[in-house]
């Protein structure tokens, strides 16, 4: 029996709700940004899973543009992350809350 | 005997997906848990070679190379070298959350949309008999070309872009990590009569982190 | 012709313009020189007037002067017009005749004061309004007057306001001519529903048609007013009050003109009253009731100008008496000599103040006749007169009115008679304590440091003031010639009869009976007399006979004061505490201390936390979700 694309889409839902779940309760900011890899991560492994469900190469196409985006995208929030946490060895997501209404 | 060829097959296909699942959420909730930030790195590359034999198992074998070597390779490396050059030692108490509701709320909502995801992807039909968009994936030749040609004909204006994104990206990381010529004397952010936050008021104790 | 009829109001309007722009470089007396000629001006038009209906026949005598359209709203139109006819011009003669002779009065009497200019710019306006309230053609021009002379009113009655008393006087004066006011609105709302017009020649014309029960409501809300501005039981409680003002507003206002309007009022309405014989009963008996009630009090009032302004009350309860019991011509008759022999004795009154400086205590008056002669005189020519003495002015219209109250009831004919008698005993009263007997008025003289002129004694007043007098005086003894009783004597009577018509209730008595009445009468009248010049002349005073009870004016003002005052006052403060501060503004406030709260319970949720704010996005997306979960059915 071959394996249901479905099954593939759960995995990457579980997938997705790991990170997302890391995201919410992580303080450090570099594992909270390695959670948002795994959730793109997710995403990508549902847009192989359809290329192959519907048989289109579209699905990959578009995942080869999220992994370049993705790596922009760390590279300039480390950048933005070193910036700001040069001068605060040890600071969190929580020091950063002068908005508080 | 093409049924044993298949069911052979099939437990290959199920052993590897298996495994490679296990992987993938070893890894993930290895990021989730560790309080050190190089662990949880290192669960995130585990990960990530579980998501590279998924696709390999998809038959998406340019993606899984990329993966590995875009993903695994520099991003992962790249988280490491930050978090190096901010700081190793420190490790975050995960076991207990300042702010409380938090974390039970976000567990319960993290469920519900699991719930909510799988339920849609059970009870949907997904094939609706349209021909595809940019071309079929099966078929004779390889991955490659087939992703070639789709990136290089169709997609051509996409991923130029995408190249004009890289190098905004590099300019801009380059301008944000730079380090001023001399320190600001007063930065806002760092008004000492902040009562939470800042746990330096001036930078100028602990500027040069050392660098590996 | 009659082409000069709208000069009879525009001359005091023209004084009073004149006197206002010039302010305060009118001058004393240059003021009250150029008022007077006002007056006289329009008197001189009022007798132009007066000859020239003398020249028409009956049916023509009846003319209205369209002046221009006031306004105009759909259905409801408006003429302003003067109408001129018997009744309007009688009005009109006596108001302007007697008017010209207080505004000449009042330039001696108000010498000195420093806002002499002032005085004569109300008194012109006074005798606009008045004169537009009895010239106008419809009951809007009345009503128009009759606020105008209500509001004149409260300026002269508070002239002098530095006094607490005077200007709460002027104060209660409006309010309670107010109470009327209102009758006298709602009766025109009604005569509009009714006739569609206010004009009297369309209410007339329609009159016949309307239900009984309006013309009654009518006929009574009017008489709601008149009982305001006429000083009638229950609204009567500001004339006495007003006796604040100067005299001589007190001898044109509130005796001889002002307080007449209810009377006119009702008389120009006859149409309507004549349909309506339950209201004219009221006016009938409300009219004797008060005559009775005024005159009591009177007895026991030792303010020599109280004793008037009570004596006025009484006075106009007969002439609505004579309303009520259809004998209009006998109120209208009433109503001219009262203003001859009222503004007299006020006149005389205020000769006597001036000349004692300011005194107005009867008990500290005494033995005046001597001193002041010309004004004593007069004075006793109006007491005569008022006392119902032939063949002084008074005997004759009292005596008309006593008959038409015989032949309604016999009752209102007691009641009236038993009112004589009392008018006569406390008139002579007043005479006696003010110009016979002893010189009360040295005793206590010594204290007093003095004005401008005399030596500590009294004096007569100079000519402007004494001249009135006398003029007057000799009105108030011709003047009952008017509508004498004999056959070929009826003068007023045929000249009112266009105005009247059927209405008019024509006396079937047999002559005998009349004169039996007109000898009861008379002898109630010396019956007073004596009795005061018993207890009086001889200085045989018994406090027995001024109780208590009847200074206090029978404690009206102390029952309207529990019964309209507290009750008010509770509601006000009421109003202001709960109401206004716990309720209104606890509605205000606390509308905005809910949202200060709410806002503050939200605030809560901006906790500067960026993970407290991806929670959120993570809240949203799982609403999303379960949203295309419900939608799609799954």
């Amino acid at each position: 029996m071959s394996i249901d694309g479905s099954w593939y889409l759960t995995l990457a839902a579980v997938l997705f709700t790991i990170g997302a779940v890391g995201l919410l309760v992580r303080r450090n900011v570099l594992v909270m940004f390695m959670c948002v890899e795994l959730m793109l991560n997710a995403v990508n492994l549902t847009f192989v899973t359809f290329a192959r469900m519907l048989d289109d190469i579209g699905g990959q196409a578009l995942v080869f543009f999220v992994l370049v985006v993705a790596a922009a995208e760390v590279v300039v929030g480390l950048g933005i992350i070193v910036a700001i946490f040069r001068r605060r060895v040890g600071a969190t997501a929580d020091d950063l809350n002068m908005l508080r209404g | 005997m093409t049924s044993a060829l298949v069911l052979a097959a099939t437990k290959v296909d199920l052993t590897v997906f298996v495994a490679a699942a296990v992987m993938v959420l070893a890894g993930a909730a290895g990021v989730v848990i560790s309080a050190n930030p190089v662990h949880a790195a290192l669960s995130l590359v585990l990960t990530l070679f579980g998501v590279a034999v998924l696709f390999v198992a998809q038959e998406a074998h340019f993606l899984a190379a990329v993966q590995v070597i875009v993903y695994a390779g520099a991003i992962v490396v790249l988280f490491l070298f930050v978090i190096m050059l901010l700081g190793v030692d420190r490790q975050e108490n995960v076991r207990r959350d300042p702010l409380r509701a938090q974390r039970p709320v976000a567990v319960l909502l993290g469920l519900a949309s699991l719930a909510a995801i799988v339920l849609l992807a059970q009870g949907t039909d997904w094939v609706t008999g349209a021909p595809s968009v940019a071309g079929p994936a099966s078929g004779p030749g390889a991955n490659v070309e087939k992703l070639a040609e789709s990136i290089f004909t169709r997609y051509l204006l996409a991923f130029e872009i995408t190249s004009v994104l890289l190098v905004i990206a590099v300019v801009g990381a380059v301008v944000l990590a730079r380090r001023s010529a001399e320190p600001p004397a007063d930065d806002p952010a760092d008004d000492p009569a902040d009562d939470e936050g800042s746990i330096e008021p001036h930078g100028a104790a602990v500027d040069e982190a050392p660098v590996p | 012709m009659l082409d000069v009829a709208y000069l009879i109001p525009a001359f005091p309007l023209a004084g009073f313009v004149i006197l206002t722009l010039l302010g305060r470089r009118g001058g004393d007396p240059r003021a009250g020189w150029i008022a007077t000629a006002a007056m006289a001006g329009s008197f001189l038009c009022a007798v132009s007037a007066f000859l020239q209906l003398l020249g028409e026949d009956h049916e023509h005598r009846t003319v209205v002067k369209h002046l221009f359209t006031w306004m105009e709203a759909g259905g409801f139109r408006v003429e302003a017009g003067l109408l001129l006819d018997p009744l309007s011009v009688t009005m009109a003669l006596f108001v302007t005749g007697v008017g010209t002779l207080i505004h000449l009065y009042s330039i001696g009497y108000m010498k000195g004061d420093e806002r002499f200019p002032r005085f004569f710019v109300y008194l012109n306006l006074f005798a606009f309004s008045m004169l537009m309230l009895v010239l106008g053609d419809s009951l809007l021009l009345t009503f128009l007057g009759w606020e105008g002379v209500g509001a004149c009113s409260y300026l002269l009655i508070s002239f002098w306001f530095e006094r607490d008393s005077a200007a709460s006087a002027g104060k209660k004066a409006f309010v309670v001519n107010r109470v009327g006011d209102f009758g006298f609105m709602i009766a025109m709302f009604l005569c509009f529903g009714a006739f569609g017009t206010l004009q009297y020649a369309g209410i007339f014309a329609g009159v016949e048609e309307a239900a009984s029960t309006t013309v009654t409501a009518i006929a009574l809300l009017l008489f709601v007013g008149a009982c305001g501005k006429s000083a009638q039981l229950p609204l009567f409680v500001w004339l006495p009050d007003a006796m604040e003002g100067p005299t001589p507003v007190s001898a044109l206002i509130h005796a001889a003109t002002m307080v007449t309007a209810g009377v006119y009022l009702l008389a120009r309405m006859n149409p309507v009253l004549g349909l309506a014989d339950d209201a004219l009963t009221v006016v009938a008996v409300v009219g004797a009731a008060t005559a009775l009630f005024a005159a009591t009090i009177a007895c026991a009032q030792n303010d020599i100008k109280k004793v008037l302004a009570y004596s006025t009350i009484s006075q106009l309860g007969y002439m609505f008496l004579a309303v009520g019991s259809g004998a209009y011509v006998a109120a209208i008759f009433h109503m001219v000599t009262h203003a001859f022999f009222k503004a007299l004795l006020f006149l005389g009154a205020g000769s006597v103040i001036h000349g004692l400086h300011d005194e107005q205590d009867m008990k500290r008056m005494g033995g005046l006749k001597k001193w002041m002669p010309v004004t004593a005189g007069t004075f006793i020519v109006g007491w005569l007169a008022i006392a119902g003495v032939p063949p002084f002015a008074g005997f004759w219209s009292k005596d008309e009115v006593l008959l038409a109250a015989y032949e309604k009831s016999v009752l209102l004919w007691a009641v009236g008679l038993v009112t004589a008698l009392l008018t006569a005993y406390y008139m002579s009263r007043q005479v006696f304590l003010v110009f016979y007997g002893g010189e009360r008025w040295r005793e206590g003289k010594k204290e007093r440091a003095h004005g401008a002129h005399g030596g500590g004694q009294p004096h007569e007043s100079p000519w402007l003031m004494a001249a009135p007098l006398v003029v007057l005086a000799g009105l108030a003894v011709v003047a009952g010639g008017l509508n004498l009783p004999f056959k070929g004597f009826h003068y007023l009577e045929e000249w009112l009869e266009p105005v009247f018509g059927e209405n008019l209730h024509q006396s079937e008595a047999a002559g005998s009976l009349k004169l039996t009445l007109a000898a009861a009468a008379v002898a109630a009248a010396l019956a007073g007399i004596a009795f005061a010049a018993s207890t009086f002349l001889r200085a045989r005073r018994n406090d027995a006979f001024e109780p208590a009870v009847l200074k206090r004016a029978w404690g009206v003002d102390g029952l309207y004061s529990a019964l309209i005052e507290t009750p008010g006052r509770a509601l006000a403060a009421f109003s202001a505490f709960v109401i206004d501060r716990k309720v209104i503004d606890g509605a205000v406030n606390g509308a905005a201390g809910l949202v200060r709260l709410g806002g503050g319970r939200l605030r809560r949720i901006q906790t500067g936390y960026v993970r407290n704010y991806a929670l959120g996005v993570a809240l949203g997306t799982a609403l999303l979700l379960g949203w295309v979960l419900v939608r799609t059915g799954v």
